[in-house]
């Protein structure tokens, strides 16, 4: 395996907060990496800070952003358009507002792969209803002359992922895919990333807070933590040995079927996410965390409890 | 959407029947027409034979109902001035009103469209602002007033384009930019309004992630759904500045459908003047209609 995309110390800030401080993962060719973390995490303002789509008055730096080994902060607006929806492609949260109500689903298909691959408009129809078949979506030539209001969410939903498929991407970054979608409907479409993630040989970096769907469908797991990557270690790993107190925490609130006893309250971690602003120093969890001590308040250091396994905190491993 | 059209159709009916009524009360509320029209030297004998010539002895509901059944035929009677009949006198002067109508919505949406859209790119800046407040006084300024001053500015002193008359393509540069001034305030902030929105929805976050040019995302993906909204009004609008440009008709001396309504009020020849109210009526209603189904055209959820 070889690195696809390498994220190194990124850092975003919005006018007075830091939402994104110092994250670093990457993700290998062929891997489903989830990133997982509570709301406001900063998880996706992570993945928007990568494909450079920050809302206006978000800035982002990094000490390495490289995709594909190009340098992506060297990249102008032209250049990133470029691998845009091409070599890295990305799905969202809201299937129901994502597409354009105006246009037909076959309009919005065909266009991406007209822009980047300079086919006809014959070619680039013909691999959007392959794909639309591919994605589980029956009668793909009716779907391709309906508009989006036409369509159910789950079926959206579809239509983003092989939409993003156009262009044969190396690398899907998915923002919480499932999340707006009914249960039923959450499982087959993680089932359809899981399955295409595996067929095309995809990279994909996955957002959610659903620590089932990591255990599911992840190769590599990175919690996030107040814009930190507090841990990062294969699934197995993660799950086996967490070594952060978050992610101790995270895993005690998933209830497992069997191990857990009808009577025992499920876990919880009590307080909140603070509210950081430039300058914050030392550990983000610290005011939640029971091991915490004063020198939490200074310095956190980088550990490494395995080959592959990191962790930022001062308990030894 | 034959339902739709059906029950718009209905109602522009209504909108036309009260038109009709309203003109025909507000005419008579002038006074004696038969005094008016007789003028000022006429004996009371000659008053009479006006009113028994012209039909306004008989009682007013017939001569109302007498009006209406035979414009529903499409007779608008005749004119009392220019003895000539009312429909013909509005066919030749439409064309003008038409064309000043038009062009002056074409001068407003060439100016609102690009100064909202840029606006809307540069939301907050200096740019944005100085938009806003040029529409701030678009609104304010009279009509007659800016015509006065174009033609002093235009007319005189620089001599480019004729003040008056219909002449050539000339002489509805000045009129068409005073009507569109009215309508530019009105469709720029809706553009920026509109533009704004969609910059900031979720569709064009989609359209950026897939890499498409700028270009294709402010004018293919924000545009088409920021354009709905002016559509339906600039429509209206057209209806406004046909119905509206009586007075600058006036100021230019452009002979046309305002124009005539002026000079048919001055000389109480109200069948005239019911018309006119009549046919921009229509042409409003009909507008608004045709506004509808141009949002069904633009936006595919109202096609259902």
């Amino acid at each position: 395996m070889s690195t696809l995309l390498d994220v190194e110390r990124l850092e975003v800030g919005f006018a007075g907060t830091s939402a994104v401080r110092g994250a670093s993962l990457t993700v290998e060719r062929g891997e489903t990496h989830c990133l997982v973390g509570e709301s406001g995490c900063g998880k996706s303002v992570t993945s928007l800070a990568i494909m450079n789509l920050l809302a206006r008055g978000g800035h982002r730096t990094a000490q390495r952003l490289t995709f594909q080994g190009e340098d992506l902060l060297k990249l102008d607006d032209r250049g990133m358009a470029r691998l845009r929806g091409n070599a890295m492609a990305m799905i969202f949260q809201e299937p129901m507002t994502s597409l354009n109500p105006a246009y037909t689903i076959g309009s919005q298909m065909t266009e991406v792969m007209r822009r980047h691959k300079k086919v006809s408009q014959r070619v680039a129809t013909d691999r959007a209803a392959d794909l639309l078949g591919r994605v589980g979506i029956t009668a793909p030539g009716l779907r391709l002359g309906q508009f989006p209001h036409q369509l159910s969410g789950g079926l959206r939903q579809r239509v983003m992922i092989a939409m993003a498929l156009m262009c044969e991407p190396q690398l899907l970054i998915a923002d919480e895919p499932t999340t707006a979608l009914d249960v039923t409907v959450q499982a087959q479409i993680l089932r359809l990333l899981a399955q295409l993630q595996r067929d095309l040989g995809l990279g994909m970096l996955l957002i959610t807070h659903d620590l089932g769907i990591v255990a599911r469908i992840a190769h590599r797991v990175s919690v996030m933590y107040a814009g930190e990557v507090v841990e990062s270690a294969a699934t197995a790993q993660l799950f086996a040995d967490p070594k952060h107190p978050y992610t101790q925490g995270l895993l005690r609130c998933v209830p497992v079927p069997g191990k857990q006893r009808q009577d025992e309250p499920l876990g919880s971690i009590p307080g909140t996410v603070p509210r950081i602003g430039p300058g914050f120093q030392g550990c983000g969890f610290r005011d939640r965390c029971s091991f915490a001590d004063a020198s939490c308040a200074h310095t956190v250091p980088h550990q490494t409890a395995a080959p592959g396994h990191d962790y930022l905190c001062r308990l030894a491993p | 959407m034959l339902q739709f059209l059906f029950r718009r159709l209905i109602v522009a009916l209504l909108v036309a029947a009260t038109v009709m009524t309203l003109a025909f009360i507000l005419t008579r509320l002038s006074g004696d027409l038969a005094i008016s029209i007789a003028g000022p030297n006429a004996t009371a004998a000659d008053i009479e034979a006006v009113r028994k010539a012209y039909g306004l002895d008989r009682p007013v509901l017939s001569q109302f109902f007498d009006w209406v059944g035979r414009a529903a035929t499409g007779d608008l009677g005749n004119s009392y001035f220019f003895q000539t009949r009312v429909s013909t006198l509005i066919a030749e002067r439409m064309p003008v009103t038409l064309t000043l109508g038009l062009t002056g919505l074409s001068i407003a949406l060439l100016v609102s469209l690009p100064m909202g859209i840029l606006a809307a790119v540069r939301e907050n800046t200096g740019f944005d602002r100085a938009v806003q407040m040029i529409a701030l006084i678009g609104q304010a300024m009279p009509s007659f007033w800016l015509g006065l001053l174009l033609m002093i500015l235009f007319g005189l002193t620089l001599g480019w384009l004729p003040i008056s008359g219909t002449g050539s393509w000339e002489h509805f540069v000045m009129p068409g930019i005073v009507l569109a001034f009215s309508a530019i305030p009105a469709l720029t902030r809706l553009t920026r309004a509109g533009m704004i929105q969609a910059m900031g929805s979720d569709y064009i976050r989609t359209a950026r992630a897939k890499g498409l040019s700028r270009a294709s995302i402010l004018l293919k993906h924000a545009l088409r759904n920021a354009a709905i909204p002016v559509v339906a009004i600039a429509a209206v609008q057209l209806g406004f500045m046909l119905g509206g440009s009586i007075v600058i008709e006036q100021v230019f001396a452009l002979h046309g459908v305002g124009f005539l309504a002026w000079e048919s009020i001055a000389k109480n020849d109200f069948p005239v003047v019911q018309a006119v109210v009549l046919v921009l009526a229509v042409i409003y209603v009909a507008l608004t209609m045709v506004s509808d189904l141009m949002n069904a055209v633009l936006d595919p959820r109202l096609r259902a």
